[in-house]
């Protein structure tokens, strides 16, 4: 182990660094690249498993009644002949939401990339409390493996949806399952802690471990959003911690918080979910949008437009999405007073989610645009984000909202944020970072591949679902033959499905892709995309304690095209004048 | 043009004054104000809410008893303050015996709440009990969790103590479970009066 001691500055340095056993170094490490890596390949089994299951309920939903290819593996109490039974349809739903927001998209966002990228972006050589990341990992990976051991429970896993409504969720009697419930709890109660774990690692390290000339407005966006994200998350998820120990209580020990029978409250239920869960939205987007910054910026050769309107969009996107869960429950026979004031927060979040939006596009205009694989899923997010935005605001508007409530159209907006927005911000990092990672590059002509198999059946999958709901598709329904109005969208169902297998069919070939490239990728240089943040300054990938003096910072994260040296790009540690020795460098005010 | 050392100068303070593990501690202390406002707060709606009228609280729980507890919470409290005003002076005997001290009182004040749990449970009051077994049993179970983890890693601090760890320049540890402990009195303080006396 290597020890900390303050140097002569103040600042932290490491004095040493002892030879580790593999143990030490790769299963139970405190190196914050190796957890980040750690936590991408257990997200990447969970997204696996995520799509897994939405392949399955989708086969329902375009076939309804017929037996699912393969399906007469899975048990009598889950598919007897492969025909997939009501109760296990709703165990997909639920469990397709609940790994896929809190297994793959958050971790994949923030147990990752904030891992990973904290440390070396701010010049410093771990995170603040490396003991408790290392921590934090692991009980992800209870929590996670805990959650998947739900399916094998009698009764089977959670039916409840991922939201979780009671009364549905607080007794057997309404749901038909028992301990998988109970799981569901345990396991969310865990993935709070580890949560907590995190975010108290990224804030402290973010305010206390800042290399010297890093200030708050030299910081990439990329940590701006996952140190804000990492505050939404400090005070967000504990709430909902609280939340599913009282639900579990209701299940096991005769508590009756949320059962209507005795005098609890199921609507409390929704409110406590929603206060969670609407910064929990924030917390899968903001790192995305970070991400996007970071990538179109450095594939325009141009620097970010308006970075501090940027900053402060991050921070009002952050503040407002703790005054605007009540827009979750419109339909929950709340107050409408209250009802109109949650819609007026909503629409206000348009306002920065805008400002990023056209940012984006001002960076990217009249630059010399570079349209590398990571580029190109940035740009694919700036596109999709904005369509679910903008559907966003008709089911921000109470009136509209009673209309399209629970059906098809909510589905269709949050697989544009959260896939088309997230997860295609989240490929982009992957190509993005994959180099520095693991020092191989990913081909650029099959990520692109990738990228236009993923766009194309992306919006085959979900742009129809947009009319589903509006022809009065409703969310979760096990049969679609059942309703005589969803006769005639049949053929858009199986479409979908079809669209869906193949989309599912492109996730694997990212995966073999990864693998591939782990193993035999062109090596990478140090700074393969010429940026200018401070881990591409490091070697691919970089040793355990990053740097062996902590690099000082001259300027803002992104010099591009900068007009004082030859070269288009300027490392954050890089002076113009040391780079270009022969210009005649004045170091311009407010900037050095 | 700028000279080197003119541009040294111009870097500003990159880093509070304030050390990591406490600010870590500040950082963990806002998520708990979270946690135990989602319990207080769902206690405020349920009761505001429920339909058939709330027992007094002398009805059911022995406020005296828990009363008397609270004080001697507080004193443990005053005397955490002791053991660190102790080790900013360098007084190693006295952090020991106040941080001693602070250990006795904590486990007593857990110990006086399993013993009204099992006179409450005795009486047929159950978390089972309606909402208000539920919620009593939820905000006073867990805040007497945090009593014992502190109470835990007060223990830890003290071994730490006795082997000599904290000097007069260095005890951060102290420093940040007093922090910690403080936050769980004054939890009780609001907690207390809310489901004693309210």
């Amino acid at each position: 182990m290597a020890t900390t001691t303050a140097g002569p500055t103040g600042i932290p340095v490491r004095e040493e660094h002892h030879p580790q056993s593999f143990i030490r170094k790769y299963i139970f490490s405190t190196d914050h690249k190796i957890i980040g890596i750690q936590f991408l390949f257990t997200t990447l089994f969970f997204l696996l498993v995520g799509g897994l299951l939405a392949v399955m309920l989708r086969f329902q939903l375009g076939f309804p009644g017929e037996a699912l290819p393969g399906g007469s593996m899975l048990p009598e109490t889950m598919a007897p002949g492969g025909i997939i039974l009501p109760e296990f349809y709703n165990s997909l739903v639920t469990m397709h939401g609940t790994f896929m927001v809190f297994f793959a998209i958050m971790p994949l966002l923030v147990g990752v990339y904030a891992n990973y990228l904290i440390p070396m972006q701010i010049g410093t050589h771990d995170m603040a409390f490396p003991t408790l990341n290392m921590a934090s990992y692991w009980l992800f990976l209870v929590s996670g493996l805990i959650m998947l051991a739900s399916f094998w429970m009698v009764g089977g896993a959670s039916g409840a949806g991922w939201t979780q409504y009671a009364p549905l969720s607080a007794t057997p009697e309404a749901s038909g399952v028992y301990n998988g419930q109970i799981l569901w709890c345990i396991s969310i109660a865990i993935f709070g802690f580890s949560s907590l774990l995190g975010s108290i690692n990224y804030i402290t390290t973010v305010i206390n471990q800042r290399a010297p000339g890093m200030t708050w407005l030299r910081l990439p966006l990329v940590i701006w959003a996952l140190f804000i994200t990492a505050i939404l998350g400090l005070l967000a998820v504990p709430v909902l911690t609280a939340a599913v120990i009282m639900l579990m209580f209701d299940q096991t020990i005769g508590t009756t918080f949320f059962l209507p029978t005795d005098g609890g409250q199921p609507l409390l239920w929704q409110h406590l979910f929603w206060f969670f869960g609407h910064p929990e939205v924030y917390i899968l987007i903001l790192p995305a949008m970070g991400f996007v910054s970071e990538i179109i910026s450095n594939g325009s050769r141009k620097p970010v437009f308006g970075y501090k309107s940027m900053v402060f969009a991050i921070m009002a996107i952050a503040f407002l999405g703790f005054i605007v869960w009540g827009h979750h429950m419109f339909q929950s026979g709340m107050n409408p007073a209250l009802g109109m004031s949650f819609m007026i927060t909503t629409l206000i979040i348009a306002v920065p989610s805008a400002i990023k939006v056209f940012n984006w596009m001002a960076t990217m205009w009249g630059g010399a645009i570079k349209f590398t694989t990571p580029m190109l899923f940035a740009v694919g997010f700036v596109m999709l984000f904005t369509i679910g935005g903008l559907s966003g605001i008709f089911m921000a508007s109470t009136p509209v909202d009673i209309y399209i409530h629970d059906t098809y159209f909510i589905v269709a907006h949050i697989h544009y944020v959260l896939f088309g927005g997230s997860l295609f911000a989240i490929f982009g990092a992957i190509y993005y970072w994959f180099p520095k990672m693991f020092g191989r590059m990913i081909n650029e002509t099959a990520g692109k591949i990738h990228f236009a198999l993923t766009f194309v059946l992306f919006n085959l999958v979900f742009f129809p679902m947009h009319g589903l709901g509006m022809e009065g598709m409703m969310r979760r329904i096990y049969d679609t033959s059942r309703y005589t109005h969803l006769a005639e969208v049949q053929d858009t169902n199986t479409m979908i499905t079809w669209a869906a297998l193949g989309l599912f069919a492109s996730g694997l070939y990212f995966m073999l892709l990864f693998f591939w490239s782990l193993f035999r990728g062109k090596p990478a240089g140090v700074n393969p995309w010429d940026a200018t943040t401070l881990e591409w300054s490091l070697p691919s990938p970089p040793k355990h304690g990053n740097w062996e003096e902590i690099p000082t910072v001259y300027h803002g994260p992104y010099e591009y095209s900068h007009p004082d040296v030859e070269k288009d790009w300027l490392l954050q540690n890089e002076r113009p004048d040391v780079v270009s020795p022969a210009h005649e460098v004045t170091v311009r005010q407010g900037e050095a | 043009m700028a000279t080197h050392s003119a541009q040294a100068a111009r870097f500003e303070q990159t880093s509070f004054a304030v050390g990591d593990k406490k600010l870590g501690m500040w950082v963990f202390l806002a998520s708990e104000v979270m946690f135990f406002t989602g319990l207080i707060g769902s206690y405020i709606i349920l009761r505001w809410g429920a339909s058939s009228s709330w027992p007094a609280p002398n009805e059911v729980l022995n406020v005296p008893i828990t009363a008397a507890n609270t004080f001697l919470l507080i004193c443990s409290s005053v005397a955490m303050v002791k053991a660190f005003a102790a080790i900013e002076e360098g007084n190693q005997k006295g952090l020991k015996l106040w941080l001693l001290a602070t250990i006795v009182m904590g486990a007593s004040f857990v110990g006086v709440q399993a013993y009204e749990y099992i006179e409450l449970v005795h009486h047929g009051f159950t978390p089972a009990s309606g909402l208000y077994g539920s919620t009593f049993y939820a905000m006073t179970g867990f805040h007497g969790f945090h009593v014992t983890m502190g109470v835990l890693c007060m223990i830890w601090v003290l071994g730490k103590a006795m082997r000599g760890h904290y000097t007069q320049e260095n005890h951060q540890g102290v420093e940040v479970i007093g922090l910690y402990w403080h936050f769980v009195d004054l939890v009780w303080i609001l907690l207390f009066t809310i489901v004693y006396l309210i």
